[in-house]
């Protein structure tokens, strides 16, 4: 489990098929914002089984300037996006 | 061309139209169909529930969405448990905050504005505010929200000053996320029901802000 606060980065795998985490996020570095509950896992569960065991989902924050290599806008502007706890990794 | 080959029970529809077919029938539409038959057949869905799902899907509104808003501009407390508990604090004003598993308020203020976007798909708060606009589904605002929101949303007409921090949250998975925008100023006198009528869909996905009423001609 990672805690509120925590720095984290977002696995930079390649996946075969469905899955919830985008690309343009993979590799990239954040902050974990909220730790929400746990929840089926998509990848197995778009394919008829039972999705489990759940993944912690969290919410984790990220820099604009730290996704977008030429980001135009305020230095101060930032991407909240759900993760799944298997894609994160520590940082 | 044959005109109007079908009988109409109601008899103010009388004017001459071409047959009613599918012609052109998009992309998506002509996927959708096949995927629902398939599901059919294969007993996973019957049209029933399909019929159910879609039935209830049009049958939510933005207005479910507002009252919550507008409660929270009156209602302090109330604001504080919508932003700890979404899904209670729609329980608490008999609003159906639909199968999801979590709704998530998001609060704007002077200081932070969140904009909404699902680049993955098109996830959105339905139960609260009813069949997402078609802009949300489509890939240009689902690309251009999280790369250049700034832009995008002058697009909609909303400029934001440099010191207030921009929020794009992109729902890409089981959280349902609704803006509460920040109520506009000169709405001291208005009533509750009133200030709901203030805000719109698209203020409540973060693109917008809830118009200042003109003052009423006397």
């Amino acid at each position: 489990m990672y805690q509120r606060g925590q720095e984290v980065r977002v696995a930079a795998r390649q996946h075969e098929g469905h899955h919830r985490t985008p690309a343009y996020l993979k590799g990239k570095q954040g902050t974990v914002t909220r730790v929400h509950a746990s929840f089926l896992n998509p990848e197995t569960h778009a394919y008829g089984t039972d999705g489990l065991p759940e993944q912690a989902l969290y919410l984790v924050s990220f820099a604009q300037s730290d996704v977008w290599p030429e980001h135009h806008g305020d230095a101060a502007d930032r991407l909240y996006v759900d993760v799944f706890e298997h894609w994160l990794e520590e940082a | 061309m044959s005109l109007h080959d079908h009988d109409h029970d109601d008899r103010d529809h009388d004017h001459p139209h071409e047959p009613l077919t599918i012609v052109g029938e998009p992309v998506a539409a002509a996927r959708v169909r096949a995927l629902v038959d398939l599901l059919v057949e294969k007993g996973v869905v019957g049209r029933d529930d399909v019929r159910q799902r879609i039935d209830w899907l049009v049958s939510r509104s933005p207005s479910d969405g507002a009252r919550l808003v507008a409660r929270s501009w009156v209602d302090p407390e109330f604001r504080q448990r919508l932003l700890a508990d979404t899904r209670a604090a729609a329980f608490e004003l008999d609003l159906d905050p639909g199968p999801s598993p979590v709704v998530i308020a998001l609060e704007n203020t002077e200081t932070v504005h969140h904009m909404v976007v699902c680049t993955l798909c098109s996830c959105y708060p339905k139960a609260l505010l009813g069949p997402p606009p078609d802009w949300y589904k489509d890939f240009p605002y689902r690309s251009r929200a999280v790369s250049e929101p700034r832009a995008v949303l002058e697009e909609f007409g909303v400029h934001l000053d440099a010191d207030v921090e921009l929020r794009v949250v992109d729902s890409t998975a089981d959280i349902r996320y609704l803006v509460i925008p920040q109520r506009p100023s000169g709405t001291e006198a208005l009533r509750e029901d009133e200030l709901a009528a203030l805000v719109t869909r698209d203020s409540m996905i973060g693109v917008a802000i809830p118009a200042v009423p003109s003052p009423a001609a006397s």
